[in-house]
Formats: C-alpha cells, structure tokens, sequence
C-alpha cells in the first residue's frame, strides 16, 4: 500500500529525514519508534505534506500513486489520515460541522453520495462511543478549550468517521492519562481491519501494550537502524536508546542531531 | 507569498453576481446641484410645502459645510474628491403613469428585481417577507401592502408616505438625524428621492418581515435614499435591507438616511445586507457607501437592534447608532465587516446613554483580506442622568493574508459613576497550521477558509432572520473570492 524509497527532507534548509526506507501492506501495522529529534514526526509531516517540509530526494509510492505529487487534501481523499501529535484549534467551527465538511468532501471526491444531517449524526454518535466522549463534545469548536487529553481523543474520533486506509498517528500517546491512553489505544485497536494499516509513530513503548504491532522500526538520526518484530519494543524499552545509539555509532560517526 | 496567501487568494476570485445593468429609458435630470435642482426634484415628486422647505434649509446648511470644512476627514478611508456637480440626483425608470398595480409595472424592472432574488409577482412572492423595491431614485412595487393595511400597519414607499401620510412624515422626518447631522446627512436631505416609510400602530406585532432592496441602475446617479420606521407603544417590527449595484469603473455615491422611533415597549430589528459593487480587484469603480443610520429608542423599555452584514461598496463610512433616550431601553449592534482587494471600510456604532439603566451590547466583526482597510470605530457615551447604563462592546479582527489592516478605535465617554462599559478587543489571523488540518481532512482551501470565516460570524449571523442568514453565509464565501496575498 505505501512504499518508500530513499526518501531525503527536511525544514528550513535543514535536512532532517537521510534516505527513509519502509514498505506498508494493508492489514499492517507498524510502530516507527526513536529518540527526540530522530525525525519521526517529520516523517509523519512529509506522509501528509505539510507545506512546510521539503522533500529533497527520494520517492513514495501509495496505491500505486506518486503521493509527494498530491496536495494535501487530495492525499486525505485517496484515504491517507494523519493524528496530529498538536491538534489544531479552529475557533467558531463546531466538530460536527468539520467532520461533516470532511467527509462530505472526501466522499465526494470518491464518488460517493454525501451523507445528509441524520446519517451524518447518526454516524458521528456510534463513533462517540468509541472514544466514550459524550454528545456535548459535537457541538464545541475543534479542539478549542480542550484537554490535552480530549484532544487526542477528538483525533481518534475524526479516523473513526472518516476512516482511512492508511492512518498515521503522530505521538497520540504523548501526554496522556493512563486512562486517556486506554481510550485511545482502545479506539485504534478496534479500527484495525485487512483492508487498512497504521503507522505508530511513538516514543515509548506503553501504547503497544495495547496495540500489537506487526513491526517496529527503529528511527535514528534520520534513518530507520533497525527493524524487528514487536519484540523489539520491548528491547528498547528495557535498554533505552543509548543501547541502539551506541551499536548505529560503532558502525558510521553521527552527523549533527 | 506564504501558502495561506496563496490558498486565501485562490479561495477569493468569483465575478460579482450582480453587476448587470438593466437597458431601460430613464427620466433623469441633468447633473449638478443648486436650489433649482431642489424644486426639480420636489415638484416631481409633487411635495406639499413643507417638504420643499425642509429640503432648501437642508441645502443651504450643506452649502456652508461644502464651503466650510467640507466632507468628514477623520474617517480612516482615502478617495479622490467628489465633484458634487457632475452627479445626477434624480433619475427613474420612464413609466408613463404611477403604476397602480404589478401589471402596470414594466416588465423589465420586474426582471431586473427576479434575476436579483426578489421575485415581485403575486405567485413568486417570498413568503413572509414584505418588499418595498428602489430602482434609482424612485420605489416601483412594494408587496403585502394591503395585507399589513387590515393591521393598520402602513409599508410603502417614502414618496407615498409623503402624499398620504404627510403629519406622520412632517413629525418624524428629522427627528433622530436633523438634516444638520453631518455632510452626507444634510445631502440626503436635500435631494433624497425616495426610500422606505414604514409604521406599526400601538401593540400591533408585524407578522412578517419588512424589506427594502435598493438597486442602482444608471450610471453617474447618485442615490440618496431615505427610511423611516415608527414603532408605536407596544409594538414590534423585524426590517431588513439589502443592496446591489451593476458593474462600473467610475465610482457612484450613495448616502442614504435611515431614521428609526421606538416608543414605549416598541422593539424595532433592523437588519442590512449592504452587497454594492466593490470595485474590481485594482480598486477601480464601486459605490461610495456614506451613510447615517440612527434610531431613537423615545420610549421606556423600547428596544432597537442592528444588525449589519457589510461586504459591498469601494468604501464603507457607516455607524448605526442608538439613543437610549428612556429609562430600561436596549440598544444592539451587531455588524460584520468584510474588506476585500481595496476596499475600505470605516464602521461602527454610537451609543448614547440618557435614561436610566439603559442597556447596549456592541459586538463587531471585522474580515480584512487582500489589500483591504477594515477600521472599527465606536462611540460608547452615558450622560450624567444615565444612573446604572450598561454597556458591553467586543470588537474582534480577522486577518486574511499580510497586505490587509484592521483598526479599531473605540472611544468612551462616561459621565455618570455608576454606569459599567466593557470593552474587549482581539485580533487573529488564519493560520498556516489551521489550512493544514482541514485540507489534511479532505476540506478544500476554499471551503476551509469559508468555514473559518463563517464561525467567526456566527455570533452575528444568529440575529439575523433565518432565511438571511443562509444568505449572509453565501455571501462572505462569495466576497471572499477574488484578491487577497
């Protein structure tokens, strides 16, 4: 479903991701772990196309589509969904009036009928469920006021609804509550199918406690050192990161972080 | 350019809808303005006396502030001076006798109003709204007459008013802006032609919606249009007004009067949806939108709101106001002001505390895009006798690109210590990080910034009558379209 070959970028001149290489099958999950600064939520950034990175060599592939060719909107339309590690707020904008725009647009864009106020509603109620937020949650302004921790879950709701096929997740794991994160590990588990996969880009090793990857990876300094299965999580969480700097540093000197 | 520039300009290019001209003979005078233009104008219209005599006192006060200080200067707008001579003051569409009924009206102007929205015929009516349609300088229909009549409710348009009404005109003509009010203000008074008079009799509740929906048609007119409401003791009125012009290069004015009496436990709602031609996207053309909006709340515990959706005219100078004259009476506003390519707008409102516990709530919102001016400018005063006036203003900006200003400049004036006057002001911008989240769900640039803007209007829209408001909405995304970077 996606693959990436040698991919190089970066922000402000400054090159950040150093020749990434990842394939992703559907059914797939993958956790793409690593220290602060490795560039995992560049990575996630350059996958959704923040204007802001620069893509400088390399290339990606996703349903047989050059992705870096798509803008960004039409990357969320052919079915790519990025959690944001920040959530945005968008003051006067009610959730369900952005859901409702999202995916109207996005069925749109493939072809299929918009969903009127009632299915949408209806939709958006059972998917509440998920991520045991109540109804009062709809009506509020994105993520305005929010909660770290209701933000992160507003996340979760948004893949819920739209349902993508690929779902990247930026550090959804960051900041929350032990209860917090079961909701939302919770929520991501059962959005698991054949059909989709999921990037887990993580720092630690806690939320795949609750989602079992098919593979980790392991960023550093731009480039993925190391992959296994998931055991491999439970390595670094035992030994930390300095054990996966010290065998990268015994073969090649590390460039600036 | 930064993305948001670029993706706010490409969200803000579409033709304006309503530049069309209709090709109908009109019975216009020739240009300039003395006094012979004045008894032109009034015989025309055939004015009784006082009418005539009002129109010469208005004249010549303008004439000594014309030789004198001239126009307004402290408003923050520039324009080229207006040559006040080269200006048609009257001009209508050449009907051969006053049309008594749709039939008699031409065709072409019943047209004009269809393709603008405002069907006048019997079957197309809007259900609800009663219409008083301006062509230029004169009103050709005016819908549901007879039906508010049964109520006592009298609708038509000024120039009627003047013929069958005239102790109600010569009572409150004047009576909330004298034609001494200011430059523009005095103008209107000498050669407005026509507008709205609209009167709803003791504890009488105005079953549907008055509208008035002026058109400029000619070119090198002028309109100058002038609407009084009287709102009895007890009784209670929803009006609204809307706005279109063709498509011009040359500039046109437009300083219109709009007087509002609210006695005793009178509630008066007045609504405007101000779409004139804004000029293309150098800043060539659109309407010169001068205008005074004023209403009087006389009565204790009347009420007068406004709510104003400006995103027309090259240059806006309006500040629909409040005199909060009886004691427990309420004056609102609420106003969104869009600015796109060069437009400039200077708008606001006054408050004028005088009875006791009064109360005004000002909430205004100001879209500044492209190379757009947006200035807030208001005027909170409570008198001496004013003991516990209330008052509660936010002014809120939003910013659309980097070549685009917003001002707010709030002025207060408290003359009695137990009055309590709230003043909150903000400022924000779309930003980058904001696009990105919509478009990373599937929402378009376009839709994204619409919806922003939209939810930061909210607030406003909800005083505005539900059909209108859907309008409103449409409105902004359209105006949007176009120029900003």
């Amino acid at each position: 479903m996606l693959s990436i070959r040698s991919l190089h970028a970066g922000v402000e001149g400054r090159e950040i991701l150093r020749g990434i290489d990842l394939e992703v099958k559907a059914g797939e999950v993958h956790a793409v772990m690593g220290p602060n600064g490795s560039g995992k939520s560049t990575l996630a950034q350059v996958l959704a196309g923040h204007p802001a990175y620069a893509v400088t060599a390399g290339e990606v592939r996703y349903d047989g589509q050059n992705l870096l060719e798509l803008s960004p909107e039409d990357r969320a339309r052919a079915g790519v969904f990025l959690a944001f590690q920040y959530p945005v707020e968008i003051p006067g904008v009610s959730t369900a009036q952005f859901l409702k725009a999202a995916i109207n647009e996005i069925r749109t864009r493939q072809g299929q009928e918009e969903l009127d106020a009632i299915e949408f509603l209806a939709l958006l109620r059972e998917k509440l469920a998920l991520v045991e937020m109540d109804q009062s949650f709809i009506s509020r302004a994105v993520n305005e006021g929010f909660s770290g921790g209701e933000k992160k879950r507003n996340e979760i709701l948004q893949l819920a609804v739209l349902k993508p096929k690929l779902a990247i997740l930026d550090e959804t794991d960051s900041g929350l509550d032990i209860d917090a994160l079961r909701i939302v590990a919770h929520g991501v588990d059962a959005l698991r199918t054949p059909d989709n996969a999921m990037i887990l880009v993580t720092h630690y090793q806690r939320l795949l406690n609750y989602i079992t990857p098919d593979y980790v990876h392991v960023l550093f300094n731009g480039r993925i050192v190391k992959s296994g299965g998931k055991e491999l999580a439970l390595e670094l969480e035992a030994k930390g990161y300095d054990w996966i700097k010290d065998e990268v540093g015994a073969v090649e000197p590390l460039g600036a972080a | 350019m930064s993305t948001t520039a670029k993706t706010v300009e490409a969200a803000v290019n579409r033709e304006y809808e309503w530049g069309f001209v209709t090709d109908i003979e009109a019975d216009a005078i020739a240009p300039g303005l003395n006094e012979d233009i004045i008894r032109l104008i009034s015989s025309k219209k055939n004015e009784p006396e006082f009418m005539l005599e009002w129109r010469l006192r208005a004249y010549r006060h303008w004439v000594k502030m014309d030789k004198g200080a001239g126009e307004p200067r402290w408003a923050n707008v520039t324009h080229p001076p207006i040559d006040y001579q080269s200006i048609v003051y009257y001009s209508a569409p050449k009907q051969n006798t006053a049309p008594g009924s749709l039939e008699e009206v031409d065709p072409k102007l019943l047209q004009t109003f269809e393709k603008l929205g405002i069907p006048l015929g019997e079957q197309k009516r809007l259900t609800g709204v009663a219409v008083d349609a301006v062509f230029d300088s004169v009103s050709v229909a005016t819908t549901f007459k007879g039906k508010l009549a049964e109520l006592g409710i009298i609708f038509c348009s000024f120039s009627e008013a003047v013929q069958n009404h005239p102790d109600l005109i010569e009572k409150y003509l004047g009576s909330v802006v004298p034609y001494t009010d200011n430059f523009f203000a005095s103008l209107n008074s000498a050669v407005f032609t026509d507008g709205s008079f609209c009167y709803i009799p003791k504890g009488v509740r105005c079953p549907m919606e008055l509208s008035t929906y002026f058109r400029i048609n000619a070119a090198g007119s002028g309109q100058f249009e002038r609407t009084l409401i009287v709102a009895d003791e007890g009784s209670y009125v929803s009006y609204l007004e809307g706005c279109t012009a063709p498509m011009r290069d040359e500039n046109q004015l437009h300083a219109a009067v709009v007087e509002l009496v609210a006695l005793e436990n009178a509630q008066i709602k007045y609504a405007t949806i101000q779409n004139w031609y804004a000029g293309d996207q150098e800043g060539r053309g659109g309407i010169y939108n001068f205008v005074t909006k004023r209403g009087k709340c006389v009565g204790r515990r009347s009420k007068i709101s406004w709510t104003q959706v400006e995103t027309g005219s090259a240059i806006t100078w309006k500040y629909p106001s409040v005199i909060l004259q009886g004691d427990d009476s309420v004056g609102e506003f609420y106003s969104v002001a869009l600015v796109n390519n060069y437009q400039q707008a200077d708008t606001g409102t006054k408050m004028i505390h005088i009875g006791k516990n009064t109360r005004s709530t000002i909430l205004s919102k100001g879209i500044s895009a492209g190379h757009g001016n947006n200035t807030y400018r208001g005027l909170v005063k409570v008198l001496p006798r004013a003991e516990h006036a209330r008052n509660r203003t936010q002014c809120d900006s939003l910013l659309l690109g980097d070549r685009c200003g917003a001002h707010t400049t709030p002025y207060i004036e408290v003359a009695n210590p137990t009055a309590s006057v709230e003043h909150e002001a903000s400022t924000a911008k779309i930003s980058e990080d904001q696009l990105f989240y919509c478009k990373q769900r599937g929402i378009s640039a376009e839709n994204a910034v619409s919806m922003i803007v939209n939810g930061f209007c909210k607030d406003v829209f909800k005083n505005l009558p539900m059909e209108f408001a859907v309008e409103a909405s449409k409105l902004l995304g359209v105006s949007l379209e176009g120029g900003v970077g």
